[in-house]
């Protein structure tokens, strides 16, 4: 199996007595990718958390082909899905390949070493992000881009059929946002991933869902869904919003208050 | 291998050679760990010939191998010497190549498991948790466990100062340099001003002059017959370390970032909490609480063979063993015929490397923009 089926069921997520996500439901069939726009602290990270199984639902469920993600052992999801999160690393002088090998231990076993078959994953894992050349470097010495190239690589590594980012393209120039997010919507798994830039995610992903407030106001794909109105109530802004002849995606133009000059 | 500086095709095919070698690194550390053996024997063999008698390494190797029953040959020393090298003097050593690995494994996990590379035993306030359990011991006079009471009150010690210190420091999830250090600090005071107490108001005015030395850190007193209790600590350390390397590899990438692939962060920092509390508490009930090597031998492996803990561990292990052989002949002889307690030693040269470590750490940080 290449890809898997991801469905979220009403899943209602909470910190203290503050709600963070309010019964959100979403599906992702195999080999989609899926974005998930909206602005600052309406939820996308703390849903996406509860998917790669950090924080748990305080009611829904989270559906990996069919079984609840929470009840399997950590391992053996990890094995399905892998995840780029919002985390900084420690300072330890690990070498960039070191980092990337981390992606095999849901495959291992205990004491088992590393084998060509890893090493050519590991590879091609750095080939896939653009970081070969970068293999033998201190991770801790790298630039913002850079490490977030190497963390994608080492959930790429891991070889899941659902792959979760948070943000992957954060920090990254933007020939790499395009090389990057390529990569991502060509591989065969499963792909959700929390965007900021709306025409990023419009041309990459095959369908949207825009969350607000904790909760999802409008699914479906890009250039049915994002329109000005629905921009103006979830962010706040004055937008204009046109299919790009060239790309054929949503375009989405953004029309500040202040007249420039 | 030819290369162009022009050609950046066949650079990175260079590269990806690399990268599909798996052995790449091992080499470099089958070549670290032989050097290591080879410092390792010539500091034993140190560690026996030098003392108030002086014994040539010659004569130290026929002794050894006399003992071991590897000759036939009748033995060209007197009686005596061989007395000083294989009853007092190997004993001594074998204890200090087990504290030092101990100690260095120790400290290479402890920094992995609360991710901060200033986490040692003895600064951490573990070592003063153990410490104080076994004082507690020794003036309660409890022999609940027979010869091992020492070793189990010192484990019992051990791992509630390193519960306390890390439910301290631990807010949100993380946890900084500043507030581990600082609440490992006020812990071991706190431990220690209590045992200093019981020690002071103890009845056993005798003993407690001996204890007081022995909370120094010191390797001396020990013979053949106590040994079996720490080398066993420390082989169970080692092996169940050895097997949880790549776990201990992902808590670098973080806790979440762990979690993902595939580790049980709460379950394995639990169990390794009371493991390393184990080995601690064995290790001070025997040598007392001697600080900084946990600190240091991580550290200084990880310059040669890098961060990954298949590698540091046994490196730093064998690094420790070396480094507390020779920090105790230091002991043995530098005021000689006085004995100077090999954890003011280890201080000497562990807390200039811990203010070389912070402010490395701090230069780093403000270096990437991250406070």
């Amino acid at each position: 199996m290449t890809a898997t089926e991801l469905s979220v069921d009403g899943v209602t997520l909470t910190a203290g007595a503050r709600h963070l996500v309010r019964d959100v439901s979403l599906t992702a069939r195999p080999g989609e990718t899926i974005g998930l726009v909206g602005p600052n602290g309406s939820g996308k990270s703390s849903l996406l958390r509860a998917v790669y199984r950090v924080l748990r639902p305080d009611t829904g469920q989270v559906r990996v082909d069919g079984g609840d993600a929470w009840s399997l052992p950590v391992r053996q999801l990890a094995r399905t899905v892998a995840a780029v999160v919002q985390e900084s690393a420690a300072d330890f002088d690990l070498a960039v390949r070191e980092v990337v090998a981390m992606g095999r231990t849901p495959h291992k076993r205990l004491l088992a070493g590393d084998t060509p078959e890893d090493a050519e994953l590991i590879s091609s894992a750095l080939l896939a992000v653009d970081a070969v050349h970068l293999a033998d470097r201190p991770f801790d010495r790298l630039s913002g881009g850079e490490r977030q190239r190497v963390l994608i690589a080492r959930a790429l590594a891991q070889q899941p059929t659902l792959l979760v980012l948070d943000e992957p393209t954060n920090h990254l120039d933007i020939r790499h946002q395009l090389s990057v997010l390529g990569t991502l919507r060509r591989l065969p798994a499963t792909v959700l991933l929390a965007l900021h830039d709306l025409n990023l995610a419009a041309y990459y992903c095959d369908r949207l869902y825009v969350l607000h407030d904790g909760e999802v106001t409008a699914s479906g794909p890009p250039a049915e869904i994002l329109t000005p109105r629905l921009l103006a109530e979830v962010y706040g802004v004055a937008a204009e919003v046109a299919i790009h002849p060239r790309t054929g995606a949503p375009q989405v133009t953004f029309l500040p208050e202040e007249p420039r000059g | 291998m030819t290369r162009t500086a022009t050609d950046t095709s066949a650079e990175r095919t260079v590269h990806l050679r690399k990268t599909t070698e798996p052995g790449a690194g091992r080499t470099r550390l089958a070549g670290t760990l032989l050097v290591l053996t080879a410092l390792l024997l010539v500091s034993a063999t140190a560690g026996l010939a030098i003392g108030s008698v002086q014994v040539p390494p010659g004569q130290v190797w026929g002794i050894v191998t006399h003992a071991l029953g590897a000759d036939g040959q009748e033995p060209g020393w007197s009686r005596a010497r061989e007395t000083i090298v294989v009853d007092v003097r190997a004993p001594r050593v074998l204890l200090g190549a087990v504290t030092g690995a101990g100690l260095a494994v120790i400290g290479t996990a402890l920094q992995a498991l609360v991710r901060n590379p200033l986490a040692e035993p003895y600064l951490l306030g573990v070592s003063s948790g153990a410490s104080l359990g076994a004082v507690a011991v020794i003036v309660f006079g409890v022999t609940l466990f027979g010869p091992v009471s020492l070793s189990v009150a010192a484990f019992v010690g051990a791992l509630g100062a390193l519960l306390l210190v890390y439910a301290t420091a631990r807010t949100g999830g993380r946890i900084t340099s500043a507030r581990l250090v600082l609440s490992g600090v006020a812990i071991a005071a706190m431990l220690t001003a209590v045992l200093h107490l019981l020690l002071l108001t103890t009845d056993r005015g005798n003993e407690a002059r001996a204890v007081l030395a022995w909370t120094l850190g010191g390797l001396g007193g020990v013979n053949w017959g106590t040994l079996w209790l720490p080398s066993t600590a420390l082989l169970l350390g080692i092996g169940v370390l050895m097997v949880q390397a790549r776990n201990l590899n992902l808590l670098l990438a973080g806790e979440e970032a762990a979690s993902t692939m595939g580790l049980d962060v709460a379950r394995f920092r639990a169990r390794l909490f009371v493991l390393l509390s184990l080995v601690t508490g064995v290790l001070v009930a025997a040598a007392g609480p001697i600080g900084f090597v946990g600190l240091m031998m991580p550290h200084i492996v990880r310059l040669f063979v890098g961060g990954d803990h298949r590698r540091v561990l046994p490196t730093a292990a064998l690094g420790g063993a070396v480094f507390l052989i020779w920090a105790d002949i230091a002991a043995r002889t530098i005021a000689a015929p006085m004995e100077i307690p090999v954890g003011v030693l280890t201080a000497l040269c562990g807390g200039p490397f811990f203010l070389w470590l912070m402010r490395r750490d701090a230069r780093r940080g403000t270096d990437r923009g991250v406070a």
